[in-house]
């Protein structure tokens, strides 16, 4: 009850603010102001109110829907973790292969998505192929270079320490180099969770029979504008409750993290 | 350990330095900032690629053997955050192959011996600067070589507790069968730990002369040693050969 009470205390001012935020779009949408001042017919500009109705009466359809989403999510993600960290441990041993290559994970991230996605689609087919493909294009990027950028955040005088103690490279990298990595990989793969269901949607639209992006397509041409937000609410859910996850187990695993200041107050005596 | 003896660098860091350090010797290195003193070690112990001349560990020259045969202890004590002190000591004995239990087992018999008993489950964060220097030293034991390098191991401490490591140390070599070469900028340092002192020129670097230290009877506390006459002259000869080059 009081560790309730204590998140209770600190998500206030967030509680607080998406309350007020709800509450303008309420009094805006219901009002009518909202569809005025955009001009619209005011049933294409949905109140929270009957986006919670769509949420609550379209509960089956929609958990269906991000049910298959999420697992495109889950899916994508974990190939890009596997990939990311692999291109950045190849690329930390090899200077070479580093300089070759680099370029070219960069220019990954320049591929827009939207364009390629169609024609994953018709080189994977209608499955969960491209959906996965897209999301771990997406993924990789922050993921890979945030690995690498902690593979080589040791310093070499640390390197220099290991080998003087008798390990090979191999054992500086899985003794030293990957557990300071750790950190630098959890914050890429937070990014990447952000990023990874707007891939999730791209991937749909291109071709898909179901997922919440292929709903928020039909919705869209159906007008069941309070729908597509409600998709919108739970597309947001997925990826909050993915970043969660990873937070959690930054937690876990990698728990050293803390300021040198902190730890300068806490030391005792010589 | 036979003759030692290179020169280093374009630039000119170490002007032909011959040394010899006999086995279970302990050689204090001390010369001006900058002069080349870490390199030098670093180089001995086949941290660094030699560029000219030839350091022997033991009469083999090869740097893979000075490398197996030395162990480097750096100014920064360089503890993984997440290992426990008993973890951290046993690095060398996990890279060796020995298992998870019995490398723990000596480790904290080390702690105990170098006066850490009870701090064996600490995390280095929750160690104070001396602590965590007395850690890595333990790792730098335990590591089984028989030649220490010690690149200005208390620099980074405040002078209380520099002074309490120093009688430390001295007590420790005296109980380890270990070859040690000593890097420091401080001259009382140098004579009271080590048997001998090599003093160093300016860079580029050369020896300008060795003081054997004075040593003091067993039991004398580090404030009488270095209170001493012969404490006195030998530094002051050391500090004058020291001006004198500079």
């Amino acid at each position: 009850m009081s560790d309730l009470a204590r998140a209770v205390l600190r998500l206030w001012p967030t509680l607080l603010a998406v309350a007020a935020l709800l509450g303008a779009w309420q009094l805006a949408a219901s009002s009518g102001a909202l569809a005025d001042a955009l001009g619209l017919d005011s049933f294409l500009v949905p109140s929270p109110a009957e986006i919670g109705d769509s949420l609550w009466n379209d509960r089956s359809l929609l958990a269906d829907n991000a049910w298959v989403t999420g697992k495109e999510v889950v899916a994508g993600f974990a190939v890009a973790l596997v990939l990311g960290i692999a291109t950045a441990v190849l690329l930390h041993l090899s200077p070479l292969l580093r300089r070759v290559s680099y370029p070219l994970v960069i220019a990954s991230q320049t591929i827009p998505v939207i364009v390629i996605a169609p024609i994953l689609v018709v080189w994977f087919g209608f499955g969960i192929g491209p959906k996965v493909a897209i999301i771990a294009l997406i993924c990789f990027f922050p993921i890979a270079v945030n690995a690498l950028d902690g593979l080589a955040t040791v310093p070499p005088e640390q390197r220099k320490l290991m080998r003087s103690l008798g390990a090979g490279r191999l054992r500086i990298l899985t003794m030293l180099e990957a557990p300071t990595a750790l950190p630098f990989v959890l914050s890429g793969a937070k990014i990447a969770a952000a990023v990874a269901v707007i891939g999730a949607v791209f991937g749909e639209w291109a071709g898909a029979d179901d997922g919440l992006g292929h709903l928020m397509l039909v919705d869209n041409a159906q007008l069941e504008v309070a729908r597509l937000f409600a998709a919108m609410v739970w597309l947001s859910a997925m990826a909050i409750a993915l970043f969660a996850c990873l937070s959690l187990i930054e937690r876990r695993i990698a728990w050293w993290g803390e300021p040198a200041a902190a730890r300068d107050e806490r030391g005792g005596t010589g | 350990m036979a003759g030692v003896r290179h020169r280093f660098g374009p630039t000119e860091v170490l002007a032909g330095i011959d040394l010899e350090v006999g086995a279970g010797e302990t050689v204090a290195l001390v010369g001006p900032s900058g002069c080349g003193k870490s390199t030098l070690l670093e180089l001995i112990g086949g941290l660094q690629a030699l560029q000219a001349g030839t350091i022997a560990v033991a009469g083999d020259p090869s740097p893979g053997a000075r490398t197996a045969r030395s162990t480097w202890m750096p100014q920064s004590d360089m503890l993984m955050p997440w290992k426990r002190a008993v973890d951290n000591a046993a690095v060398a004995l996990r890279l060796a192959g020995l298992d998870g239990r019995e490398s723990r087992r000596r480790a904290s018999e080390m702690l105990d011996h170098l006066g850490l008993t009870g701090f064996a489950g600490a995390l280095p964060r929750e160690l104070s600067g001396g602590m965590r220097q007395r850690v890595a030293f333990a790792r730098t034991l335990l590591a089984g070589t028989p030649v220490l390098l010690l690149d200005e191991p208390f620099a980074a401490l405040d002078a209380i507790t520099r002074g309490e490591l120093q009688s430390w140390l001295v007590a420790t070599l005296a109980s380890e069968q270990r070859t040690t070469i000593l890097v420091t900028h401080d001259v009382e340092e140098a004579l009271y730990v080590a048997d001998r002192v090599a003093l160093l020129s300016p860079r580029p670097a050369r020896v300008t002369a060795t003081i054997r230290s004075p040593r003091a009877d067993a039991g004398t506390t580090r404030a009488e040693a270095i209170s001493r006459s012969p404490f006195v002259a030998a530094r002051a000869e050391a500090l004058n050969a020291l001006g004198a080059a500079a």
